[in-house]
């Protein structure tokens, strides 16, 4: 990937209540902000799996930006906690996995706070952009032709003919 | 993507006139979703959501044998339902239909045009990704309860609750403070036609007293809402009033045998300028006509050393009862309307007008009791000196227009302002000077009843007052309140003695504004109000479906503009019940039976207790009539066998895949 084309991917999950509404509030009040982030409308935080937040990760997106009501806030009474916890566990999950934790970012965003939803983008491409790009997918190629180089090295001694199997590599 | 049937898409780009077009490049999205698969027909259109625009779609689905519609347009909060109609015109459900918000989302925030193409190219390959996996669905019709519920007994709420009743709904009405009327009530007369409020108001609130349809419940609150809309339950508190407003004649007996024979209480209705005992009726014309006993001021209550002489002064109606106790009562109601109002911004904030600290420096609503011939001094305005004024002014946008306390602007108080300023050059014939920002006029009948102001002798001088003071610098100075301020159209700093000083306090959300708006699940904007669903097209809808605004609690109003948004609520309300039913979104979650492993770990997540455990076969059950389509439930299965309606985890993992598709 050329670094010098390169600009951050941020993929947004936000409740249909709160911050997705504060979205269409920030287009009304035309507040200008970055174009990296792209929003997934769910009904309630307390929908986003970790899975997405990992599927999002692994497609190519250098960061993920959570947003749901304030506590005590949300639609359905406490999905919004259950959001918290799992984000706690996101977290750890991507610190065990080497995947820096800025990358995935929370906010209470309320359907009235609109500027916030600017600051918020604004400061997550900042802090996406300063800690580089995360090329999940490159990664993953990039390891697949060194297992491919290994994988030629161990077997050449060995059987010299059979050089068309070659172990299949699973990633995603 | 569904192995049975072919996924033929109909793709549709709105240039919204010029709001999306101006900074997407439409055309080339068009051409770009024309490349994706499955898509049949790609467009781009003027107006989408006009009866052309549907109509394109319906042909489309006719024509080309769509099974898949997307329309990428503003957000799917304003125009989903429109698209999806315009769908099912076409003979397709409607939930195969995904809308793309490139409009609020993209255009609207974004000045780059390739940047602001790029992405509306990415969220419209989500959508049609999504789309493809779509299932038809049937929206669930709930029944609507037909009775209706109103907070609040100001202007707002007395109006919207006779409308119900008078089309034959059964309404409560719940007014926290021990009388309705709200702050009308304490009005001597109303701009521009200067006609007493009190012949205006009474009348309303005796009829909502006496309305076979209303249940009124004053000094009580609402403490709960439970449900959603058609079906909402409410507990309502009601206050210990100490005297059964049912058998109370309001005949005030009990207030002359009270053994405080002098009022020695502030009296809240007039701002503290007149006593009351601590049993009292809160005004002349309050309805219910009944007395209610302050229990942090009434010496039974408080010690229960009282010779109870209000008891005795009752007699055989036995009107009073010292033993009443706080109730709770739960109440069934298909929809809500919110009259909650406004609280007055406080003059001690800016304490450079001297408010609190010279006696003879008082607020609108003070001027207004003193005014009024129900006031404390009978309608007869004096100073605290006992004089009559000979030099008044009024400071306007106190609270308001500053950046300070308040930005916004309070609507009212120009016209208040100048409604006082013409009474008392009536009543006392005093020199009267407004000193004003810009004097907002804008309705129908102001401009004039401002031109009459000028010719009644009213002075205006444009500037913000910098401050209220005793200071004399000169002996026309002595012994009066001094302002100074800088009169910006003759462009010098004037000094103006004056006698009495009246601030025109603005309008702020009610104190406890966030309790409520909790309670019934609304939205506030930044400021406190509470926030309609659409300020142009939806005023009075909030986004909590059947919960309505009307009045102040919504923004600064006068009293015609908060009549008429209670007209709107009421029709609201009244339109909801008449329909019978509401379609509920079909976003609910369900188990795939055979995958769940009864681990009933979504048992205790879902906050609607919409699961259960069949015991049977091992199984969690989801009740779709319970729940609500959060999807937390979804979220936590360990199995991944819990799957949402409208929100499926492969739906949604296209979606990312989409997203992330940068071209």
């Amino acid at each position: 990937m050329s670094d010098m084309n390169w600009q951050p991917r941020i993929v947004a999950f936000f409740c249909s209540w709160c911050t997705y509404t504060a979205a269409d509030l920030a287009g009304v009040s035309r507040f200008r902000y970055a174009p990296n982030v792209r929003i997934i409308r769910l009904m309630c935080s307390g929908r986003i799996d970790p899975q997405f937040v990992l599927c999002a990760l692994a497609d190519g997106a250098d960061g993920v930006l959570i947003g749901g009501c304030h506590p005590g806030d949300c639609h359905y009474a406490e999905g919004n906690f259950k959001t918290f916890r799992r984000y706690r566990m996101i977290l750890r999950l991507l610190a065990d996995m080497g995947v820096a934790g800025d990358r995935v970012r929370l906010e209470w965003i309320s359907a009235s706070e609109g500027e916030r939803v600017k600051t918020v983008i604004n400061e997550m491409v900042e802090r996406i952009r300063a800690l580089g790009p995360l090329d999940i997918p490159g990664r993953f190629a990039a390891c697949d032709s060194e297992i491919l180089e290994s994988a030629d090295a161990i077997r050449l001694p060995q059987c010299k003919e059979t050089h068309d199997v070659v172990p299949e590599v699973v990633h995603g | 993507m569904s192995n049975d049937e072919s996924i033929r898409t109909g793709f549709y780009v709105c240039h919204c006139g010029h709001n999306i077009s101006d900074v997407v490049d439409c055309t080339a999205v068009a051409r770009y979703a024309s490349t994706l698969a499955g898509v049949m027909v790609s467009r781009d259109y003027k107006y989408m959501c006009s009866s052309p625009g549907q109509e394109l779609i319906r042909q489309d689905i006719l024509e080309h044998k769509l099974n898949r519609v997307v329309v990428a347009s503003c957000s799917p909060l304003l125009h989903e339902h429109t698209f999806r109609n315009a769908v099912a015109a076409g003979g397709l459900n409607p939930f195969l239909f995904q809308m793309v918000n490139i409009r609020e989302h993209d255009a609207w925030v974004h000045a780059d045009r390739a940047a602001a193409t790029a992405k509306a190219q990415a969220l419209v390959s989500a959508a049609i990704r999504r789309v493809a996996l779509h299932k038809p669905l049937q929206a669930t019709r709930a029944p609507i309860h037909p009775d209706v519920l109103v907070v609040g007994g100001g202007i707002a709420g007395i109006h919207a609750a006779l409308t119900l009743a008078n089309a034959g709904k059964k309404v409560y009405l719940v007014e926290r403070q021990p009388s309705i009327g709200g702050h009308m009530a304490q009005f001597d007369k109303t701009f521009p036609t200067l006609d007493c409020a009190a012949c205006i108001l009474t009348p309303k609130m005796s009829a909502v007293r006496s309305h076979k349809n209303i249940v009124l419940w004053t000094y009580s609150e609402v403490a709960k809402v439970d449900g959603y809309v058609g079906n909402y339950t409410v507990t309502v508190r009601r206050k210990a009033r100490y005297v059964d407003e049912n058998l109370c004649v309001g005949c005030q007996e009990c207030i002359d045998a009270c053994v405080f024979k002098v009022p020695k209480f502030p009296d809240p209705f007039n701002l503290g300028m007149s006593m009351q005992k601590p049993i009292y009726i809160p005004f002349p014309q309050a309805v219910p006509q009944a007395a209610v006993i302050d229990p942090d001021r009434c010496i039974q209550l408080k010690t229960g050393k009282c010779k109870k002489t209000c008891v005795e002064a009752c007699a055989d109606r036995k009107a009073i009862n010292l033993n009443q106790k706080e109730q709770l009562l739960e109440i069934k109601v298909g929809s809500i309307i919110t009259a909650t109002g406004f609280k007055l911004f406080d003059a001690k904030r800016l304490p450079e007008y001297g408010y609190g600290r010279y006696p003879d420096v008082m607020t609108t609503i003070e001027l207004e009791r003193l005014v009024s011939s129900s006031g404390p001094t009978g309608g007869e305005l004096r100073l605290r000196s006992g004089k009559p004024p000979t030099a008044v002014g009024f400071i306007l946008c106190v609270g308001s227009r500053d950046m300070r306390t308040n930005r916004w602007c309070s609507r009212t108080c120009c016209m208040h302002s100048m409604k006082l300023a013409q009474i008392v050059r009536e009543r006392t014939g005093a020199q009267v000077t407004v000193f004003y920002i810009d004097i907002r006029a804008p309705g129908k009948g102001y401009e004039e009843f401002y031109d009459r102001s000028l010719q009644q002798g009213v002075q205006f001088v444009r500037g913000r007052v910098a401050e209220v003071s005793d200071c004399a610098l000169s002996p026309d100075e002595a012994g009066k309140l001094v302002i100074r301020v800088e009169d910006t159209l003759a462009g010098f700093v004037r000094r103006v003695p004056l006698d009495l000083v009246v601030l025109a306090v603005g309008m702020e959300p009610q104190a406890d504004a966030q309790e409520m708006r909790r309670i019934l699940n609304m939205s506030c904007s930044a400021e406190g109000w509470f926030l309609e669903k659409h300020p142009k097209m939806a005023p009075v809808s909030t986004f909590t479906d059947g919960v309505f605004i009307a009045g102040c609690c919504q923004g600064p109003k006068d009293i015609p503009d908060s009549i008429a948004q209670a007209g709107a609520a009421a029709a609201e309300a009244l339109a909801l019940i008449d329909a019978g039913g509401i379609d509920q979104e079909p976003n609910t979650a369900y188990i795939r039976g055979e995958e769940c492993s009864g681990c009933k770990s979504c048992i205790s997540l879902c906050p609607y207790a919409a699961i259960s455990f069949d015991a049977e076969k091992q199984k969690a059950v989801i009740n779709p009539a319970l729940c609500k389509g959060c999807g937390t439930c979804v979220a936590s299965c360990p199995s991944g066998s819990i799957g949402q309606n409208l929100f499926e985890d492969q739906e949604v993992f296209e979606e990312i895949n989409g997203v992330l598709d940068y071209v």
